[in-house]
Formats: C-alpha cells, sequence, structure tokens
C-alpha cells in the first residue's frame, strides 16, 4: 500500500475567536479523488486555502509528498516554513478558485503561459504550445487570443482550469468551481471536470454543492459538519445510505433545494 | 514705446526653467512615489515606517519650508544645492509624498483574488508585482498623476523665492523694468495654462493607451 500523498494531522485554525478546524485529521492518497461536502461555513474552503498556503494555520501539522507543509526541519526540530520552503512545496499543488481569478489584463493564452514561463523557466514557445493543448482540451482553444472580459463565467473558468493544469501539479484544490455560474453553464465546466479525473492520475480534492457530480467524480466523500468529518465513505454509501443524522438532514435540504443527487 | 522682443525672450527663458523644474521634479517624484508607496505596503516593519515617515513628513510640512531648508540649511550640513537642484529637490520630495498615497490605493485596489492567484501559481512576490499587480494598478493612478504633476507645475514658482530664473521670477523682473504689470503677467497666464494642457493632453493619451491594452477590463 502507498503512503498518502496529503498528511493532515491534528490542526486548528482560528480566525480570532472563532475556532473554524478544531483538530481535524485526515490522509488523502496518491491519485485519489475526493469530494468534501456540508453546510456553508463548515470549513471546506478553509482546508483548501490551508493546503494552498493562502492561510496561516493555529496548530498541527500537514505532510504533502512526504514533507513538512509549513514547518522545515532545522536540525532535529521544525521550524516555521519560509518563503522558499512554501515556494518550493507550492509547486506540488495547484488550485482553481470559485470566481475564477484570471488576469484582467492579459489574454486567455498569456493568462495559462504566464506561471510555466515564469516559475519553471519554460521557453514561450513550448508554452504556448502546451497550453494550446490545454485549452483545446478545455474547449477554449478558438479563444485563445480573448481577454476574460470576452469571456462568460462558464469559458473563464475551463480556462482557469486549463491554467491550473498548465503547472502539472501533483494535487489539485478545486473550490467550488461552479457555484458563481448561471446554472446553463454549470453543465460545460463539469463535463471538462469528469473527463479530467476519469483521464488523469493527479490527485484532486473537490468542494462542491452538485451532488450527482460529486457521486459521479469521486472515490471517496466527505461530510464536513463545523469543521469537523461527520461522515465518510464511498459516494454511494455516502449519498444512498448515509449513516449519521447531521449527513441525512444536509442531504434532505439540498435535494429540497432542487440539486440532482 | 517698450521693446518687447527681449522681454519676451526673458519670459521664455523662464518658461524653460519652469518646464525643467517641472520634467525633473516629476521624475523624482515619480521614483518617490513608488519607492514610499510600494514600501508602506511591505512585509518589512522598518520599510513601513521609513515610507510612512516620509509620506507624513512631506505632507504635514509646506512646500515653502521645504524649499528653504533644502536651500539655506543644508549646506550647513555640507551640502550646498544649486537653486535648480534645490527646488527640484523639494518638488520632487513634496509632490512624491502625495503620489505614493496614489501608488499605495491603486495597488490595494487591485484586490486580494488576484494575489491569491498568484501565489496558486507559484509566482514569486517580485513576479506577482511586475506581471500582476503592477499592470493593473497602473492605469488607476493614471489620472491622479496627471492632477500631481500640474500641482507640480503650480508649485514650481515658490523657486523664485531662493531667486531661481523661472517663470514668476523673469515676469516680475519685466514688471521692474517696465513699470507694465499686465502684459507680462498675462503672458505668463497663458504659458502656465498651457503647460498644464499639454500635461493633461499626454495623460490622457497614455490612458487611452493603456485602457486600450486593458480592454476596459474591471473585473
Ligand atoms: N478571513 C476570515 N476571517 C474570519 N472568519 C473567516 C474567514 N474566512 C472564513 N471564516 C469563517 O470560517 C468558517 C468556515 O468558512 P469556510 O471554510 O469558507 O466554509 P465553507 O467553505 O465550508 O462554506 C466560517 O464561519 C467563516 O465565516
Ligand atoms: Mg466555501
Amino acid at each position: 500500500m502507498a503512503s498518502p500523498i496529503i498528511r493532515i494531522d491534528n490542526i486548528v485554525k482560528r480566525y480570532g475567536p472563532l475556532t473554524v478546524l478544531d483538530g481535524l485529521s485526515m490522509d488523502v492518497m496518491p491519485g485519489e479523488k475526493l469530494a468534501l461536502i456540508g453546510p456553508s461555513g463548515s470549513g471546506k474552503t478553509t482546508i483548501l486555502r490551508i493546503l494552498m498556503t493562502l492561510e496561516t494555520i493555529s496548530g498541527g501539522h500537514i505532510e504533502v509528498d512526504g514533507e513538512q507543509l509549513y514547518h522545515m526541519k532545522k536540525g532535529a526540530d521544525l521550524a516555521p516554513a519560509d518563503e522558499a520552503h512554501l515556494h518550493r512545496m507550492r509547486k506540488k499543488i495547484g488550485m482553481v478558485f470559485q470566481h475564477f481569478n484570471l488576469f484582467p489584463h492579459k489574454c486567455v493564452l498569456d493568462n495559462v503561459t504566464l506561471a510555466p514561463i515564469l516559475t519553471q523557466g519554460v521557453k514561450k514557445a513550448d508554452a504556448e504550445k502546451r497550453a494550446m493543448e490545454l485549452l483545446d482540451m478545455v474547449g477554449m482553444a478558438d479563444k485563445a487570443k480573448s481577454v476574460p472580459a470576452q469571456l462568460s463565467g462558464g469559458q473563464k473558468q475551463r480556462v482557469a482550469i486549463a491554467r491550473a493544469l498548465a503547472l502539472s501539479p501533483k494535487i489539485m484544490l478545486f473550490d467550488e468551481v461552479t457555484s458563481a455560474l448561471d446554472p446553463e453553464l454549470v453543465e460545460e465546466v463539469l463535463n471538462v471536470m469528469k473527463r479530467l479525473a476519469a483521464e488523469s492520475d493527479m490527485t484532486m480534492l473537490l468542494v462542491t454543492h452538485e451532488m450527482g457530480f460529486a457521486s459521479d467524480f469521486a472515490d471517496r466523500v466527505l461530510f464536513f459538519d463545523r469543521g469537523k468529518i461527520v461522515e465518510e465513505g464511498k459516494p454511494q454509501e455516502i449519498f444512498r445510505n448515509p449513516r449519521q443524522e447531521r449527513t441525512q438532514t444536509f442531504l434532505r435540504k439540498i435535494i429540497a433545494a432542487g440539486h440532482r443527487v | 514705446m517698450i521693446d518687447w522682443s527681449g522681454y519676451l525672450t526673458l519670459i521664455l527663458e523662464g518658461a524653460l526653467v519652469t518646464l525643467q523644474l517641472t520634467v525633473m521634479g516629476s521624475a523624482l517624484a515619480l521614483v518617490m512615489a513608488f519607492l514610499a508607496g510600494l514600501g508602506r505596503l511591505s512585509r518589512f516593519f522598518i520599510v513601513r515606517a521609513l515610507a510612512t515617515t516620509y509620506i507624513e513628513f512631506f505632507r504635514g510640512t509646506s512646500i515653502f519650508v521645504q524649499l528653504f531648508w533644502v536651500y539655506f540649511v543644508l549646506p550647513f550640513a555640507g551640502l550646498t544645492l544649486t537653486p535648480l537642484q534645490a527646488g527640484v529637490l523639494a518638488l520632487g520630495l513634496n509632490v512624491g509624498a502625495y503620489a505614493a498615497e496614489v501608488v499605495r490605493g491603486a495597488v490595494k485596489a487591485v484586490g486580494r483574488e488576484q494575489t491569491e492567484a498568484c501565489v496558486a501559481l507559484n509566482l514569486s512576490r517580485y513576479q506577482r508585482m511586475r506581471h500582476v499587480i503592477l499592470p493593473q494598478a497602473l492605469p488607476l493612478m493614471l489620472p491622479t498623476f496627471c492632477n500631481n504633476a500640474i500641482e507640480l507645475l503650480k508649485g514650481t514658482a515658490v523657486v523664485s523665492l531662493i531667486s531661481l530664473t523661472d517663470l514668476t521670477f523673469q515676469a516680475q523682473v519685466v514688471r521692474a523694468q517696465t513699470g507694465n504689470t499686465l502684459i507680462p503677467f498675462t503672458t505668463i497666464l497663458i504659458l502656465y495654462f498651457a503647460m498644464a494642457w499639454s500635461i493633461s493632453i499626454g495623460m490622457r493619451w497614455l490612458e487611452r493607451r493603456m485602457s486600450r491594452s486593458l480592454d476596459g477590463v474591471r473585473t
């Protein structure tokens, strides 16, 4: 059995007096597709942001690909990670945001090639060739020269996915990538994600309210409530036979709100 | 009858000095604006403190006092400047302090999401600023930079107090020699206005160019 690519060990996250994560532990295996579901405010985004080093943690340890994320070895002890360490660790991880966060002053192609050119020293021509392959995969090759303002939400999000993939991270984080989209644009993004999940051996963590999609996408589903994992299991188990009452209540509410299960 | 052509030459020479002051003062102000404006956003306390002190000090004291200090007091510290150098230094530092707040405001207006996207793409701090934040912040700064440059142009008149032969100084010379007030002062009024007007036009042209390359985008 391989060892986990992500080991979250007893992490605590506080915002001032508010404790969002209180001793959370979980492991993710290499290549695993994980869906994080749960009511809003339960800490799902926070976990992804912590893995992307967009937050700091108040306690605990995280190991990514065999190395400490927020700490580094100093002799026998662990010291807080410095910028150089974080820079090295971020190479392993990519993230797609709810609101795309594309660079509005750059065309689609430049959005995708910027980071490979700057951070991996890829030659411009090579970066563009690879970017076009990725844009083709997400169905955006014909918009390579457009700027983000000319695209629909679904198109923007597909570009953002290509942009994150261009760095070939081992781990990809998706935070509610369809929840800012008009309903008719959700499908095109989900289709891209499904293909990605089926074809790639990348480790993926996904936060979503699309239960039907989570069920297709994920090997394992984690149900969060108030910063704790209440229940986890295969999609069929969680969605068809949830054991915990809180999971049942949550799923009933989601169905009532018109989401597909 | 007065022969005005000699006096006109005098005034045009003054215009040249005013132009020099404005251009060099603006260049210094621009450098100071970015140093102090970005300095205020530094993660190092000492850099932030230095930048804040500079900005507060130069906004909190008058340009007259600053000019007198640079020209009359610095020599006691062993630094003697020509009137032109003193004028450029005082004007550049003074206006730079105001423009620094413009730089800071524009950089902050670009928003945290853009920085977070950069972190997720593993860009270094320098790369984030250079390739993502500043290109978006620059068009936001331009309109206020235009005001700052015009303020600086108007401020150049104070250098006549340290007997630098700028536009205002020359007009006073002409007035003293000819006894005529209307003609020299109307002439410099028009010249000042023409210079301010060309600054406006230049900035508007720059703005249009930049927003075209940005495609008018603000998401
Ligand atoms: N920057 C912040 N400052 C203060 N509280 C925050 C901040 N970010 C998130 N929170 C709080 O942390 C909790 C978990 O948020 P989040 O991880 O976004 O939940 P979810 O993604 O599951 O909806 C919420 O109560 C939220 O209000
Ligand atoms: Mg969230």
